[in-house]
């Protein structure tokens, strides 16, 4: 494996393990343990995985006026979610657009639910884009709101699974307050001392479960202690891409880049009515012309026989005309056969349709299906 | 006599007939088989011809014939239990069975010995 790869403060422990290492963004990273993708999957989905995601970018932007509103209204020249009515602990989704509305990358925004931080967002954006999203966030925010890279300081680990939540509120009860996209910070008690975590109710997966952000050396004590939790195994970026694609998520640089749009992603959900309207940010007309002019929308396809459809089979219509191309696609361990999704021209996008996926030259026949293609379980609150 | 290619496909000789599948090193490279795609029996293959294509969770991978020859026989088996190339690679797990139109082929391939030392330089 080539020498400049950068490694994750748990990069010692991957090998310990047994991982086999790939180079993925820049980084050697685990694609799978010796368990194997289809278990991690599956066991992701019964119980808990751990996922090493410090390769992640994560940041911190505030004004200096000390206002939330100064900051919260910066980022939301950039982006297409509102962020100025975001309460302390709240997370949203949203995407870094360019000019045309193009997407640069997509990302997750909490405001800091902490006395005295309450005015600073923190971000976490994609490992191969960060280089050029801080460049472009550096660029575009005004004077007096500055950006602050973490990467240096701060590991990333995603635990998710039905017994995810159980497992790491067991270091700290409250823990199970956060609903799905809330967060806050944590004390989390372990043996051999306490140690500070950033803790959101979300992940990648479709399924409960947390994302913690803590020092290099605390998330090495704490990661110790989750593996050493009967229901913990540690999982690879192979099942995380199964897994995502069950859930029906976008992977950026596959289902998302600079020439899709958030709407023509099925993102709409993200965009709050209120910005909609053409105005008010990068490549806002983009999102305005996008849901009056329908072309071109994701959609889930489930092919009928068994051989998986990967990125970049063609779509055809039942005439043998070319309507889309899949973006993501392989073999879903959970559904038990290949789910793929892509784009096709409208009106080809209904569920129930069935088209044409050209693998290796012949047509493989497939329905157009909703998304997710296993059931999201996140948990919003009793 | 059993014979192995560089690419990681066996070759198992029994009279002028011969059964082919992949190696028990290839089976644990790909990780788990989710669906095997075989040729049609009566096919004419080329030594070093693509005679199946391998899909694991993550990637599909193609699968070369070690000799020239014609498909006598598909594991049709596969299509229902692909996991069998990652349970028994070298039994069970086989793809397909095939004539033999050129014996000197085989003397390209390595003998069982060769195969492992070469696996082991990998």
């Amino acid at each position: 494996m080539a020498d400049d790869l950068k490694q994750t403060a748990l990069h010692d422990l991957h090998v310990d393990l047994g991982a086999k290492m790939v180079p993925f963004a820049g980084y050697a990273m685990p694609v799978q343990y010796p368990m194997g993708v289809l278990k991690e999957h599956l066991h992701t989905r019964a119980a808990a995985g751990l996922f090493d995601v410090g390769h992640m970018g994560q940041c911190f932007i505030a004004a200096e006026d000390g206002t939330f509103e100064t900051a919260a209204q910066a980022l939301e020249t950039l982006v297409p979610a509102a962020i100025a009515d975001m309460e302390p602990g709240q997370q949203r989704y949203t995407q870094l657009l360019n000019d045309e509305g193009g997407i640069l990358d997509d990302l997750m925004v909490s405001r800091i639910d902490m006395a005295g931080h309450d005015h600073m967002l923190y971000l976490v954006v994609n490992a191969g884009c960060k280089t050029s999203d801080f460049a472009h966030l550096e660029a575009h925010l005004p004077d007096g709101v500055s950006l602050s890279i973490k990467d240096d300081m701060l590991s990333l680990v995603a635990l998710q699974g039905p017994m995810a939540v159980e497992i790491i509120s067991r270091l700290n009860p409250d823990i199970t307050k956060l609903v799905f996209m809330t967060h806050g910070e944590f004390e989390l008690q372990l043996e051999d001392g306490p140690l500070y975590a950033h803790i959101s109710r979300s992940g990648y997966t479709g399924e409960d479960g947390v994302e913690i952000s803590a020092k290099h050396d605390d998330m090495k004590r704490l990661v110790g202690h989750l593996l050493s939790q009967d229901g913990v195994e540690p999982i690879g970026l192979g099942a995380r891409d199964s897994l995502r694609l069950e859930a029906g998520l976008c992977l950026y640089g596959n289902d998302i880049d600079t020439t899709t749009s958030p709407i023509e992603a099925g993102l709409i959900w993200s965009v709050q009515k209120h910005r909609r309207t053409g105005e008010g940010y990068k490549g806002a007309a983009r999102i305005a012309q996008d849901l009056a002019v329908k072309t071109r929308r994701l959609v889930g396809l489930k092919p009928e026989g068994r051989a998986p459809a990967r990125a970049h089979t063609e779509i055809q219509d039942m005439n043998g005309k070319s309507i889309g191309e899949v973006t993501s696609g392989g073999f879903g361990p959970s559904v038990g056969g290949p789910v793929a999704m892509g784009y096709v021209d409208i009106p080809h996008n209904k569920a129930g349709t069935t088209v044409n996926l050209m693998i290796r030259g012949k047509a493989n026949p497939a329905k157009i299906v909703k998304l997710p293609f296993v059931p999201n379980n996140y948990f919003r609150g009793e | 006599m059993l014979k192995f290619s560089k690419d990681h496909e066996w070759i198992r000789v029994e009279g002028d007939t011969a059964t082919v599948g992949i190696s028990d090193y290839a089976q644990k490279q790909l990780g788990d088989v989710v669906f095997v795609e075989l040729p049609q029996v009566g096919d004419e293959i080329d030594a070093n011809g693509e005679i199946a294509v391998v899909e694991s969770v993550k990637a599909a991978s193609e699968v070369y014939a070690p000799v020239a020859g014609e498909v006598t026989a598909i594991n049709g088996a596969l299509e229902g239990a692909p996991e069998t190339v990652n349970a028994a690679p070298m039994g069970e797990g086989w793809f397909i069975k095939m004539s033999i139109s050129d014996a000197s082929d085989l003397d390209a391939l390595m003998d069982e010995a060769a195969y492992k030392d070469y696996c082991e330089g990998l």
